[in-house]
């Protein structure tokens, strides 16, 4: 293996060579990684050719003639296809490149290059971690990543029932759907109500939930209360039942003709029945209380964990301070707790502004109001699946889709970037 | 003697608070089981304690030939564990990467996964759709399971990777000296020291295809391929009122063995969340 060169310009023939993957790795007489290069590089170009093809023409044009069988989704799909693999094949043109160049470099600089065995372990020891990381990060790629392309994509469109292939060909439309949204009366009207019940019931569900966990927690680690054991038990169980469940359940409790909540308790206190399930007031009352019902003892388990964590020598030191039993409160188990569990009630509130089940599975986003396409207590997320299910609007439903990720991912960037650990060298 | 009084004032208030929480959390607990057992098929009529109790609903939904509940109860099972198989598996590897070794990509790497975790994926649930139907994954548990998989790495790779950082490098390195591989320090060395978080993510992915309602409703099709969720909303806006003792039971099969196995498991679930997630 004497591959000493003193030649100046090894690492610029390399890299034109390399122009052909695995022709510059050959120059450097690794006959078996050029060879292995070469030969990925026509198998990609056979095997993916038509597909990029096909596909790149398909995301531009959406289609040019039904008659042919265009399918204006399906085209779509194979392009973004299309792009997902020229993106791989083309970082591992540039990987091909740079390793023609860094090793030409070498030769320049008159070290010797790696032998096989050495390159082999190299491979192995630089290459494990995407080697273990591929599966999942593959599966990510098709069911996550996929999916969001797909609906960025789709909100400049206009498939809705209308345009809809078979039968129809989708045309791109720039930000129509935007436009629309924005212009159209019962649109506006109906975004404008929704995304302001959607922040009202963040909001209401969200803190009422916290700050009935927190108080509940304060209240059971009493030193002298009796029974600690069985009572978190109990405050546990709502997290413990499956969220479908009682949801459901209480859908039962709350029905107007044989609910619970009518006939015995209200009936108890000789209130007449309230309308639960057809006045939209009515509705989002209950449903906030169910969410404090559901979403409490998450809350109540988290602050029990920190509360048991605080020193009891704080508290005695405030004592011998004379401090009373409130200031106590105030100056020391308040800002801990909320200190440490200030991340977690964060992902609550970005919890519930899509907390899609509760809403669906009470009333159906329901009831229905006039002069609008939502229901009484839709919030977006609910919305954009009626939208998508039941009146086939996919392009608005697509454009809503991006208004609302735009903003939880504005909270939860601002969220973390105020976390330690976003700022610890290391963990990142 | 006043301090006495105060102490006494101060507990039965609070007993009097816990007393109140309870009869909020547990009526709709009792309600539940009493309907179940009320004889006949609506409500009208029944109280929470049943005159005459009867089994039948029970009886019925383990009727095969009555109801598909058992095939359904039984198609949540496999979701739910082979959700959980690949989810461990998957988990395990990506944040071991992330933790141990330094590689290009990998910042962006964690920035990606920490913005995907908070994007709920069913928010691109056309895409979802037509992917499946283009498959031919539409209508199979498969597809389900790989979404369900898919949505679950970002959380719990972060969760994972924040107990590893804990695991000291020294083992691994000196490891490393003595001539281990890159698989066999994974699988006999960290692996058996991460079990406790293992212990999560395999509860929390287990768990996670029974507070699924909007994925599974999209992608399954017909009622023989329905999970519990899926399942019992059906029965439930079918005929509202109609069958709701037997939905009674129903919902008292599914809810008695999750909510043990996860009273059981409370304390691990509480500790690695607080361990991993809230680090900072």
């Amino acid at each position: 293996m004497e591959r000493q060169s003193y030649q100046k310009n090894t690492r610029k023939t390399a890299l034109a060579l390399s122009l052909i993957p695995g022709l510059g790795q050959m120059y450097h007489r690794q006959f078996l990684k050029g060879g292995f290069f070469l030969i990925m590089t026509a198998a990609f170009i056979l095997v993916f050719r038509d597909l990029i093809g096909y596909g790149l023409w398909g995301i531009t044009t959406l289609g040019t003639d039904i008659s042919y069988g265009d399918h204006s989704i399906f085209l779509m799909v194979y392009g973004i296809l299309a792009i997902i693999v020229s993106i791989f094949g083309i970082g591992f043109y540039l990987f091909n490149l740079r390793d023609a160049y860094k090793n030409g470099e070498k030769r320049d600089r008159g070290e010797k290059l790696s032998t096989i065995r050495e390159q082999y372990r190299n491979l192995v020891d630089n290459g494990f971690p995407y080697l273990i990381m591929s599966p999942g990060f593959l599966l990510l790629v098709f069911v996550v990543i996929f999916p969001i392309i797909f609906v960025i994509l789709l909100a400049f469109t206009n498939y809705d029932l209308y345009h809809s292939p078979p039968a129809k060909l989708v045309d791109w439309v720039g930000i129509q759907n935007f436009v629309d949204i924005f212009k159209i009366d019962i649109w506006r009207e109906t975004f404008i109500t929704v995304l302001a019940w959607t922040l009202v019931w963040t909001f209401g569900a969200t803190t009422l939930q916290v700050a009935l966990g927190v108080f509940l927690a304060i209240l059971v680690n009493q030193k002298d209360l009796k029974g600690k054991a069985i009572i978190r038990t109990v405050f546990i169980l709502p997290w413990a039942i499956p969220a479908f469940v009682s949801i459901l359940v209480f859908a039962g409790m709350f029905n107007e003709s044989f609910g619970t909540i009518n006939r015995d308790i209200l009936g108890f206190f000789g209130i007449e029945g309230l309308p639960w399930m057809t006045e939209p007031m009515y509705t989002r009352i209950a449903l906030i209380g169910i969410q404090a019902w559901l979403g409490f003892p998450f809350i109540f388990a988290m602050t029990t964990g920190v509360l048991q964590s605080i020193p009891d020598e704080l508290y005695e030191a405030a004592t011998v301070d004379g401090a009373s039993a409130f200031q106590k409160f105030k100056n020391i188990t308040l800002p801990l707790v909320l200190f440490a569990t200030a991340p977690i009630i964060i992902t609550q509130y970005t919890f519930n502004f899509n907390n899609f089940n509760v809403i669906y599975l009470f009333n159906g986003g329901g009831p229905a109001l006039t002069g609008q396409n939502a229901g009484g207590t839709d919030i977006l997320i609910s919305w954009i699946y009626s939208l998508t299910m039941t009146s086939a609007q996919y392009s608005k439903a697509a454009a809503i889709t991006l208004l609302l990720s735009i903003i939880v991912i504005t909270v939860a960037i601002w969220q973390f970037k105020r976390t330690k650990s976003f700022q610890e060298e290391d963990m990142m | 003697m006043n301090m006495k009084r105060q102490k006494l004032i101060r507990l039965t208030l609070s007993y009097a608070a816990i007393g109140i929480m309870f009869a909020i959390i547990l009526y709709p607990v009792a309600w539940i089981i009493g309907s179940s057992f009320n004889p006949g098929q609506s409500l009208s009529g029944s109280s929470i304690i049943p005159k005459n109790a009867t089994l039948a609903h029970y009886k019925e939904l383990f009727d095969l030939e009555q109801s598909d509940y058992l095939l359904w109860y039984w198609n949540s099972i496999k979701v739910s564990l082979s959700t959980m198989a690949l989810t461990v598996l998957l988990v395990s590897l990506t944040a071991y990467s992330f933790s141990r070794y330094r590689f290009a990509g990998r910042k962006n790497g964690l920035m990606t996964f920490l913005i995907l975790q908070m994007i709920p994926n069913f928010a691109a649930l056309i895409a979802i759709f037509v992917l499946a139907l283009l498959t031919d994954l539409l209508d199979t548990h498969i597809g389900l399971i790989l979404v369900y998989v898919g949505g679950q790495i970002p959380m719990n790779t972060w969760l994972m990777k924040g107990y590893l950082d804990t695991i000291p490098k020294e083992l691994d390195e000196s490891a490393k000296m003595d001539g281990a591989g890159h698989l066999r320090i994974f699988f006999q060395i960290v692996m058996p020291l991460a079990k406790p978080i293992i212990a999560v993510v395999a509860l929390f992915s287990f768990i996670a295809p029974f507070a699924d309602f909007i994925i599974a409703s999209i992608l399954l099709r017909s009622e023989k391929m329905y999970t519990l969720p899926v399942a019992l909303y059906d029965m439930v806006a079918k005929q509202f009122g109609a069958e709701f003792t037997t939905f009674a039971a129903g919902s008292v099969l599914i809810a008695v063995p999750i909510a043990l196995l996860f009273l059981f498991f409370q304390k691990y679930f509480v500790s690695g969340l607080t361990a991993g997630g809230t680090k900072g």
